[in-house]
């Protein structure tokens, strides 16, 4: 196995963007937030990008809470600073119709039915807008370093997919047909005529209704101008991050799911060309001397001797310990049999969830301990 | 139906959410086989397109049908599907409106993908459609083909969002087609025949987002079921010692001689050292689960406790549970 070395990547200057995704519940937020402290100790300038709106993360920064904007964490310590933010996607959504059409078409974009349904909504908006966020902070190049967490999608594909899949649609085919009967006699609008266009509209019209359907081709109508835009900065930031200096950190739990899920990302990084820098396997309980069979066979002499109860409690408790040990081992070894060359590091289990600075300062002194060793 | 005393007698929807990592699929699963317990029929169904299901009873992928994918104690049987959003919304087209071609056409449009992953809440009053006609689906004799349904539903941070769908469309549709269809849904979800379950670890995150979710989806008027909590730990230490554990205070040459009389003369001094460590581990990790506990207290609403499987999770373990949430009054 690999160990992988948190330091060499983030004291590497050309190391511009960290990507931390995997399943939910795996501590993916918690490890952005640690890389980033760690980061900005040893001198990078940096901006922590969550999607997480959970408090805590904000409250363990020292901050109530978290906006679209980056917020100065205090208590660095170090020369580098560090900046921490959380996806307001309709916030996003809204500043880019701003910044892309004159006032009064803004304001009818904004005030759509359809438009705010699809700028709130969970479902591939919020993957969207994250990619979009960082291909902001990343143009502003204001930043030396972006760590990133990604959305807690449904499959690990949403968040490479939704980005293109929206980009696709905003300016695909159906936005056009939409959008045809307000322009009379486009290219397209003749092209699909002769394909039925009555049949289309009839079909839409039963299935979407006349009131849902009017309400998509105002926006559409509104948005028309920006389509090509979107597409366009979707592909760029797709682009950006097969380069160098992008690296994805894979998060997982050493449980079967989270691991599994961790492989399927693995291997879609590679198809997609994206940089994997390694796998990061939270909440690991390490093996420490003592095995399980023999501690537990010291506790049953110590039950059935009647004495010392509490030295068999604890021989007990670590009994059960290792064998947890064993089990995560287990599954651990089955992922980097199937991924020899990627780099894991095992982060142990706190007893606690992490509240503040220093919490994030353990886990992340806990991930660089990996490549010593 | 058989009359059982249980907490959920004539609730034939059951909708388990979670945390990521709370074990949500794995209670689902447990839920289905202890329903299905003496002869009745369960279909358990999946949203999210994971496989989950497929992986927990070690069958390959589920296709977009209903399969029998296990058989509880004495005869009954668990059906499971995988709902697949574009698979549904062909078939609610050909149901609805016979329109099965015009289906493929609009696929090709992008129409589907629009509606799968783009419209908001379009995809979610196709998923928990299909669950709600799996619930209302009769047969010629006019008895119900499932006795229960249980679904695997999204995490706790969307499940309020998820299943009141029709304030979803509210804004989307007025009326209409989509309007109708919601509306249908929602009687369903919102009916006493419906209750959400949370599943929770004993951790902060998980507790906070279950009585986040409770409290949002108290709101919206649908019933909430049971709290129930997974994984839970089984007492090692009594309170005298774990009290001592967390303070440092362990009496480390006492613990010396009982490794030393148990056999492990050899290297004592540095089991012991590692056992202490342990155990204030485990003393802080156990106030924290009774701290947690306590915040469950005021739920009103069942609560049921599953333990953790050493051995991790397989077959025998999922009947493990099953059985434990039935002597718990769940099924």
């Amino acid at each position: 196995m690999r160990a992988f070395d948190i330091d060499r990547l983030i004291d590497d200057p050309r190391t511009r963007i960290i990507v931390c995704c995997g399943s939910g519940g795996v501590g993916k937020t918690t490890t952005a937030a640690a890389v980033g402290l760690r980061a900005a100790e040893r001198g990078r300038d940096v901006v922590v990008l969550t999607v997480d709106p959970a408090k805590r993360l904000a409250q363990s920064m020292g901050l109530s809470e978290l906006d679209n904007n980056p917020r100065r964490i205090e208590g660095v310590e170090g020369t580098g600073e560090l900046h921490a933010m959380m996806l307001d996607m309709k916030r996003t959504f809204d500043e880019i119709v701003e910044a892309h059409s004159d006032p009064d078409r803004a304001k009818q974009i904004l005030a759509n039915p359809f438009y705010q349904s699809l700028s709130s909504s969970l479902s591939g908006t919020q993957e969207y807008m994250a990619m979009e966020k960082l291909g902001q902070l990343h143009r502003s190049g204001a930043w030396d370093l972006i760590v990133v967490d990604t959305p807690p999608s449904r499959n690990a594909l949403d968040f490479l997919d939704a980005p293109e899949r929206m980009g696709r649609f905003l300016d695909g085919r159906f936005m056009k047909l939409l959008a045809a009967p307000a322009k009379t006699g486009g290219r397209l609008g003749v092209k699909v005529l002769s394909a039925g266009f009555s049949m289309f509209t009839s079909v839409i019209n039963k299935v979407i209704g006349v009131q849902l359907l009017r309400d998509v081709q105002t926006f559409v109508t509104a948005f028309d101008t920006m389509f090509g835009g979107f597409r366009e900065r979707a592909q760029k930031t797709y682009e950006l991050l097969q380069t160098p200096g992008t690296a994805f950190l894979v998060v997982a739990a050493p449980e079967p799911d989270a691991l599994r899920e961790a492989s399927y990302f693995v291997e879609r990084l590679a198809e997609e060309r994206m940089p994997l820098a390694g796998v990061v396997v939270n909440r690991v309980h390490e093996s420490s001397g003592l095995s399980g069979a023999r501690s537990l066979a010291a506790a049953e002499t110590l039950n059935e001797r009647g004495d010392h109860p509490l030295a068999a409690s604890l021989l007990r408790l670590h009994a059960e310990r290792m064998q947890l040990s064993a089990r995560e081992g287990r599954l651990r070894d089955h992922f980097t049999s199937a991924h020899p060359t990627v780099p894991v590091a095992a982060v142990p289990a706190q007893p606690e969830d992490v509240h503040d600075l220093d919490g994030l300062r353990q886990v992340s002194a806990d991930l660089a301990a990996n490549s010593a060793a | 139906m058989s009359a059982r005393d249980t907490d959920w007698d004539g609730v034939r929807l059951h909708v388990v959410t979670g945390k990521g990592g709370t074990g949500k699929t794995t209670v689902a699963a447990a839920l289905a086989l202890a329903l299905a317990v003496g002869g009745r029929k369960v279909l358990l169904v999946e949203v999210e397109g994971r496989q989950g299901i497929a992986q927990l009873f070690d069958t390959p992928p589920l296709p977009y049908g209903e399969r029998r994918v296990a058989v509880a104690a004495d005869g009954g049987d668990v059906y499971a599907l995988a709902i697949d959003t574009e698979e549904a919304l062909i078939e609610y087209l050909e149901m609805f409106y016979n329109l099965k071609r015009a289906g493929k056409a609009l696929s090709k449009l992008g129409v589907v993908d629009f509606v799968t992953t783009i419209a908001p809440g379009l995809r979610d009053v196709i998923l928990t459609g299909k669950a709600s006609e799996a619930v209302r689906r009769k047969n010629k004799d006019g008895s119900y083909v499932y006795d229960a349904v249980v679904m695997d539903a999204p995490p706790t941070g969307r499940i309020t969002q998820f299943l009141n769908v029709n304030t979803e469309v509210a804004g989307l549709a007025k009326v209409g087609p989509i309007r109708n269809h919601a509306d249908v849904v929602m009687s369903v979800i919102r009916s006493p025949q419906s209750a959400v379950h949370f599943v929770t670890l004993l951790e902060e995150m998980p507790v906070q987002e279950a009585l986040d979710g409770i409290h949002h989806l108290g709101e919206s008027g649908i019933p909430i079921g049971a709290v129930i909590v997974n994984m839970e730990r089984s007492p090692v230490l009594p309170k005298g010692d774990l009290d001592a554990a967390a303070a440092g205070t362990l009496d480390l040459d006492q613990i010396t001689h009982g490794i030393k009389a148990a056999g492990l003369e050899h290297d004592a001094d540095r089991i012991t050292a590692v056992l202490a460590r342990e155990a204030a581990d485990h003393a802080r990790r156990t106030a924290l689960e009774a701290r947690e506990k306590a915040r469950l207290a005021d739920l009103d609403g069942p609560r049921y406790e599953l333990p953790l499987l050493g051995d991790g999770m397989d077959l025998a373990g999922l009947y493990d549970l099953a059985q434990s949430l039935r002597n718990q009054g769940a099924a």
